[in-house]
């Protein structure tokens, strides 16, 4: 297993978990979200050939109102 | 009347900018924008809730980009380094869109500006590429700054965010409006439609709001208040308003041919 951090929560994944994989997980295959790893921006062309490592702090992010 | 507002090269109809923040729901957010009639609308990038219902719809669903353009903001940002980390990720969620609004907060009891993290951030942003509309406090040296950093539109305060106070300071957007050759659109305490006209008739290029129209008992009839306000001012403005005499009456009727009076 690996951990990693997923908006600040820690969760506990299968080794080898790519990026799609858990979007998917989240329900948000499709949706329009952004993806940062460790500080980098993941585009989502690149979600299905990114593979997370323990450790990793991920931030997913959505449009929502504001002013 | 060709009268557009020209922000980055693109042209538009409407001067009233509106947020989308603090609406009951999707229903009112979605009534109350179209009754604005603004063509530019601000978001908020968030953190998606693990465990939200993924059926429900997202709000680029109920105002999707290609009916609008799309400002996403910085809101709650305290950091440059913060500010531009939001709007990399807003531009990878919005396919590209580099048009976005920038603001770098001081203190949560304010909200007023830190200027010289906007500063940074503007500059970081613009050599990345993005058009940067710029929320900022009503200091002319600083607005005369962000416009050489190369800010495509500067976005004083009219008071504090949220607070619908009003035009505290004309004079002060009267000094940036004379520096500062961009776009100047009011950003923050306009509270009622007067408040909105007056920014116009001083000559503002537009007003960005959300509060006002979203925390109005009636959002939907204040959001058509706002633009007619907006539309009323910018005339006013550019009709050129009569010149103040005070202390000296000027009578609008005839002063020849008055009936002489029996009483003398």
């Amino acid at each position: 297993m690996i951990t990693v951090s997923i908006n600040g929560a820690a969760r506990q994944l299968p080794d080898s978990t790519g990026v799609a994989a858990l979007i998917e997980e989240m329900g948000l295959t499709g949706k329009r979200i952004a993806l940062e790893r460790n500080g980098e921006i993941v585009p989502r062309s690149l979600f299905a050939a990114q593979q997370l490592a323990d450790g990793d702090k991920l931030e997913v992010v959505v449009a929502v109102g504001g002013g | 009347m060709n009268d557009k507002l020209i922000i980055a090269g693109k042209s538009y109809s409407s001067r009233l900018l509106v947020g989308t923040g603090k609406y009951k729901d999707f229903t009112e957010t979605k009534a109350a924008v179209e009754a604005s009639g603004a063509e530019i609308i601000t978001i908020a990038i968030r953190r998606s809730n693990i465990g939200q219902n993924p059926n429900e719809p997202s709000l680029l669903e109920i105002l999707p980009p290609s009916k609008y353009t799309l400002l996403p903001n910085t809101a709650g940002c305290y950091s440059a380094e913060d500010a531009v980390r939001t709007l990399r990720l807003a531009r990878e969620l919005l396919d590209g869109h580099s048009l976005v609004k920038l603001e770098v907060l001081g203190d949560p009891q304010s909200l007023y500006p830190n200027v010289i993290e906007t500063i940074a951030a503007a500059k970081t942003l613009v050599a990345d590429g993005f058009q940067v509309m710029v929320y900022t406090s009503d200091d002319p040296i600083i607005a005369k700054q962000l416009e050489d950093i190369g800010c495509v539109a500067i976005m004083p305060l009219a008071s504090l965010i949220g607070s619908g106070m009003g035009i505290l300071n004309p004079w002060n957007l009267q000094l940036i409006m004379e520096r500062v050759q961009v776009p100047v659109i009011v950003d923050a305490g306009v509270g009622t439609a007067s408040d909105a006209a007056i920014a116009m008739e001083l000559g503002c290029d537009g007003v960005l709001m959300n509060t006002a129209i979203a925390g109005a008992q009636q959002p939907v009839l204040m959001a058509s208040a706002m633009k007619q306000a907006v539309e009323a001012g910018r005339s006013a403005f550019l009709a050129g308003r009569m010149p103040k005499k005070l202390y000296s009456a000027s009578p609008s009727s005839p002063t020849a041919g008055i009936i002489s009076s029996t009483r003398s």
